[in-house]
């Protein structure tokens, strides 16, 4: 164990360290996104962001999750 | 909600967005001039007129520094203004003080910056050229800018942060990471312009091209992205293709970016593993850039006939057609076997205009038609000049670039051909006098790109004065 973490400390390892940290993270966040279909929808609902502030879609927007 | 009551332009700071919209139209045909005279310098030398101020050496930077931080700047600071407002329904924080003070600082700055250039001063620093003192004010603005952004977004009345404002947060993080580092300087006086980098020998060209490819991704990619996202389903009239991609689009581009900086120095003195793992991550790159390409151009999935109606969208599908263009011939220019052929060449330059002109000026031409009308609460003066000017800039861009192909690659293997002893085959001015014709065809380019800016400077001129005239701008009001 005292092995791994002499390793990690290791600043000749950093690029291997950045590689893993990056790679595990990005993983992580596909995982998230694609990894729950509920979660999928809710995401996608954000997609209507941009036309919540059409004088029309006002009332939408309550809906949609605006904070108030 | 604060938009529930009263005209838009009176709940949002619009004053702002305005302001800077039309410093980019001025930096643009001042930037966008400055690159025509220079590439017309190149194919008719006599135009330099033994003039030093206005020789390629001095005017080259007057143009970048024009139309990447003049042009692309203050459209940034004008859709990011206007998309962070919109999209979180709350005016600008900040007061009236603080977003103007970025206005003049970003301005005068590049003033001081080209009347610099133009008198000789510079740090020699590509896309950075301007001295220590200029380099200061600069960071002034931008600590200003992302406070503003940020506190923008801290107040906002939406749950959500929409993708697009990610992309300028990381847009404006990025920048000030790169500027500072890459501008570490020591002045030899404070009353004097010179300094020195803090950096020397293979190390100041990394830092350097750190800094000028993570410019390219941070500032004319990410941001431009973060436009895009929000302005094409705007003028689509439906949501983005894939929410979900968007973020890993957002996500795979922050990470893979900041290394492939090295990938402009191979075959150079720099260690070779560097170079290696710029290569491998440029080709990486690929990915995330056409996943946000076909997320863009999806969007318009079920209202392709908008592609023969609608000139702003064919402005905005257009820039993505380029961005998809010019993220598959970087990879493949970051190859080294390939670079071993590229670099050094008009290729290169050819290559980054598929960018800049094809990418950033068109999807920011296509937003300014958009957004122009509604911050000034009327319609657009004529679209057929809208049309005029998609088909001046789209002749122009691809007439540069096939220009530039064919002097680019031709160069190439000219200076690389050998005879049959093993000389070189041709001298250098052979080659100059081979890319004679495509330089001339790169100035005509750049004259009909030029042409068709002055076109929509006309246009919006015309928008602009009809909405200041009060009956009319009544009869035309418009959300």
């Amino acid at each position: 164990m005292e092995g791994i973490v002499d390793w990690f400390m290791d600043l000749s390892n950093s690029k291997s360290v950045g590689l893993v940290i990056f790679f595990v993270t990005f993983v992580a966040i596909i995982i998230y996104v694609y990894g729950s279909k509920k979660r999928s929808e809710r995401l996608e609902t954000y997609r209507d962001i941009p036309f919540l502030d059409d004088e029309d879609n006002l009332k939408a927007s309550f809906k949609k999750g605006e904070k108030e | 909600m604060t938009h529930s009551t009263g005209s838009k332009a009176e709940q949002y700071n619009y004053d702002i967005v305005k302001k800077f919209a039309i410093m980019a139209l001025f930096w643009g045909l001042a930037g966008m001039t400055a690159g025509t005279y220079i590439a017309s310098e190149l194919a008719w030398p006599f135009l330099n007129f033994d003039i030093a101020q206005i020789t390629f050496g001095r005017l080259r930077p007057l143009h970048t520094s024009g139309v990447i931080f003049g042009f692309g700047g203050n459209a940034l600071f004008a859709t990011s203004f206007y998309i962070v407002q919109r999209t979180c329904h709350v005016r600008l924080w900040g007061g009236k003080l603080l977003p103007e003070l970025t206005f003049w600082g970003w301005n005068i700055a590049i003033a001081l910056g080209g009347i610099g250039y133009v008198m000789g001063i510079t740090q020699a620093r590509e896309y950075a050229e301007p001295e220590w003192y200029v380099d200061i004010l600069i960071t002034l603005v931008w600590v200003i800018y992302f406070l503003i952004y940020t506190m923008t977004l801290v107040k906002r009345k939406v749950q959500h942060i929409y993708v697009a404002n990610w992309f300028f947060m990381s847009f404006i993080l990025a920048t000030a990471l790169l500027h500072i580092f890459n501008n570490l300087a020591v002045p030899v006086s404070f009353t004097g312009t010179k300094s020195y980098s803090l950096f020397a020998g293979a190390q100041d060209a990394m830092t350097q091209w750190w800094y000028g490819h993570n410019a390219v991704g941070f500032f004319l990619t990410a941001a431009f992205l973060g436009m895009m996202y929000y302005f094409v389903p705007k003028q689509a009239g439906r949501p983005v293709y894939s929410y979900r991609l968007s973020i890993v689009h957002f996500w795979a581009l922050s990470f893979m970016y900041m290394w492939v900086g090295t990938h402009h120095l191979h075959w150079t003195a720099i260690p070779d593993w560097t170079s290696s793992l710029a290569a491998a991550f440029s080709i990486l790159l690929l990915m995330p850039s056409w996943g946000g390409m076909i997320n863009g151009i999806m969007t318009l999935s079920g209202a392709w006939d908008k592609l023969r109606s609608d000139p702003i969208m064919m402005f905005l599908i257009t820039s993505l057609s380029f961005y998809g263009m010019s993220t598959f011939e970087g990879p493949m220019m970051a190859l080294k076997s390939v670079n071993a052929l590229s670099h050094y060449t008009d290729w290169t330059v050819g290559h980054v205009h598929s960018g800049a002109l094809g990418w950033v000026a068109m999807v920011s031409f296509g937003s300014f038609y958009h957004m122009i009308p509604k911050v000034w609460n009327t319609t657009l003066y004529s679209v057929t000049l809208v049309y005029v000017h998609f088909f001046l800039a789209t002749i122009g861009i691809l007439l540069y670039i096939t220009a530039l192909w064919v002097s680019g690659i031709g160069q190439g293997l000219m200076l690389r051909a050998f005879d049959e002893y093993g000389n070189l085959k041709y001298t250098f001015i052979d080659t100059v006098l081979f890319m004679h014709g495509p330089l001339v065809a790169r100035a005509i380019a750049g004259m009909f790109f030029v042409t068709g800016l002055l076109v929509m400077i006309y246009n919006i001129t015309k928008t602009i004065s009809q909405a200041n005239k009060p009956v009319k701008s009544n009869a035309t009001a418009q959300a």
